[in-house]
């Protein structure tokens, strides 16, 4: 009985002493980022890095692109025609547009681009950074005295930067028009009144907030992924496992930093 | 005055995860020298390698590359070091993303504000040391395993090195190929009077390469000589690796513990 008490506890302070490893680690992976991410500008910084950014920016965003906005298009018909089901028999369904811009500028467009974002980039920066540590290239960079968070990570995180905030206007943008679409249809509304009805909706608080969370939800899958991949030991089945880790820990990192962003902002008064 | 050694290993003890890798090693490489590190599997030496090159944190003792203590060293003086010693890892580890002469002129690039045209003359200069000049536009997947060590060599020369490290150079190569890396190794040493570091447990590629040897066991050194001291060397380990004399596999007092565990009720 003691015995197994004692199991218990050294099992219990393992599993912490692990959560805490994992979170200094990121710790102090973002902190060399933040002190990285100079050398990886235009301009200031090297060109190399630079053009890896590019390339980065290419992937996350560009190559992004269409899936976000299919999700978007998708989620807003579904918010819309969900949302007009109730607010119809309530004779107001012209709040369907208050709904549908007001759900995308605050939650639903940088929530959807950071879980989208998160399954496609998250698991290749853990996949990639991953097969490096387990075909000895990361050994092979610090034998060259080149720094992999400045190397490797930088320029994916200056990428994801930019380029997750972009693709949550571009997804908030595909939802409301969803919206508009779903209005056209169903209520004859033309586009002008609609459009009218979504500028008076978007609160600058709301567009800023969005853009803040998409920034922290950038933050959240570039390091865990990358972190993920760092921590990478053994053969090919453990860049799997990491690759899978990558995504399931920065989608419930993103949910649990999207809890306290909203909490922020309904208790500032927002909401 | 006597000339301070390339690297010295001092009282180093290693461990992972409380079990004693390197246990109070004590080595010194002269300079121009070519020390072989040989040793069975799980005798420490790859860990021992890793120390050298600045890859790992040891428990306790001192690594001394060119007088500076790796393992307490500022992290500009670590890169400083680092930049002294040229590593040739086992699997070749180079950037499969990239070229072969994008992987050679990486470090020029790095740390050199070299122009380009004069990085491109020094990369295809390596390439050509290593026989490989006319492939610096191949990626590394394109490569036979012999090539993508030769060009392992080459990047590992890019910064004109003071000391080159080879992690099992011949493993995984046939017996020719095997030996044309051994030939390198010879023509490198010839040519840029480097001290060279290889681990290696390939008997005939140590003997022919080395100036003088050391053997790891269980984590110590159990000699450390020119080659016919270690050929004359009367440690039982010794002569079982130099005779290949198996191991005996199956320890029959650890299979009778088992059984006793299991018989007094414990878990196999």
């Amino acid at each position: 009985m003691n015995g197994s008490r004692s199991n218990l506890v050294e099992r219990l302070g393992a599993a912490v002493l692990g959560q805490v490893s994992y979170v200094g680690g990121i710790a102090i992976q973002f902190g060399n980022s933040v002190l990285a991410l100079p050398r990886a500008l235009p301009l200031v910084g090297r060109k190399t890095r630079w053009r890896s950014a590019v390339v980065q920016m290419l992937a996350v965003g560009v190559q992004a692109a269409p899936m976000v906005s299919i999700m978007a298009v998708c989620s807003g018909f579904i918010l819309a025609m969900q949302g007009a089901t109730e607010l119809r028999r309530l004779g107001a369904l012209q709040f369907v547009i208050q709904l549908v811009t007001i759900s995308f500028t605050r939650e639903m467009g940088p929530l959807l681009t950071a879980i989208a974002v998160s399954g496609r980039s998250g698991s290749a920066f853990s996949a990639e950074i991953g097969s490096m540590v387990v075909t000895e290239e990361m050994d092979a960079m610090r034998t060259m005295a080149i720094d992999p968070v400045e190397f490797v990570l930088a320029p994916k995180y200056l990428a994801a930067l930019i380029v997750v905030p972009c693709l949550s206007v571009l997804c908030t943008a595909c939802g409301i028009l969803a919206g508009a679409i779903f209005m056209r249809c169903s209520a004859g509304m033309i586009f002008s009144v609609y459009f009218r009805g979504v500028l008076q909706s978007i609160v600058v608080r709301d567009v800023i907030m969005g853009l803040l969370k998409s920034i922290a939800f950038a933050t959240i899958i570039v390091h865990v992924g990358c972190l993920e991949g760092f921590r990478v030991r053994g053969g090919p089945d453990a860049v799997g496992r990491s690759a899978t880790a990558a995504v399931v820990k920065s989608t419930f990192l993103v949910i649990l930093a999207d809890v306290l962003f909203t909490a922020i902002l309904y208790l500032t008064g927002g909401d | 005055m006597t000339e301070a050694p390339a690297v010295s290993v001092q009282d180093l003890v290693v461990s992972y995860d409380g079990r004693r890798v390197l246990d109070g090693i004590n080595l010194e490489i002269a300079r121009g020298e070519t020390m072989v590190l040989l040793g069975g599997s799980g005798s420490g030496k790859s860990t021992l390698l890793r120390q050298i090159i600045g890859l790992g944190r040891p428990e306790s003792g001192k690594i001394l590359v060119n007088s500076v203590d790796l393992a307490r060293c500022t992290p500009t003086e670590l890169k400083k070091a680092r930049r002294s010693i040229g590593v040739a890892f086992q699997n070749a580890a180079l950037f499969n993303s990239m070229s072969v002469e994008d992987n050679i002129a990486l470090p020029l690039r790095e740390h050199t504000r070299l122009a380009e045209s004069t990085i491109r003359l020094m990369t295809w200069m390596k390439l050509a040391v290593v026989g490989l000049a006319e492939f610096g536009k191949h990626t590394p997947p394109e490569l036979s395993g012999g090539m993508k060590k030769r060009a392992a060599v080459a990047r590992a020369l890019a910064l004109d090195p003071e000391i080159l490290v080879f992690d099992e150079p011949s493993a995984g190569l046939d017996p020719i190929v095997g030996a044309e890396l051994d030939d390198l190794i010879l023509g490198l040493k010839r040519a840029f009077s480097m001290t060279v570091v290889v681990v290696t447990h390939e008997m005939a590629s140590a003997f022919r390469i080395a100036d003088r040897m050391a053997m790891l066991y269980q984590g110590s050194l159990i000699a450390v000589g020119t080659k016919d001291e270690i050929r004359q060397n009367p440690h039982p380990r010794i002569r079982q690796f130099l005779d290949r004399v198996p191991d005996r596999l199956t320890d029959s007092r650890a299979i009778e513990g088992h059984f006793k565990r299991y018989l007094e009720g414990g878990e196999l």
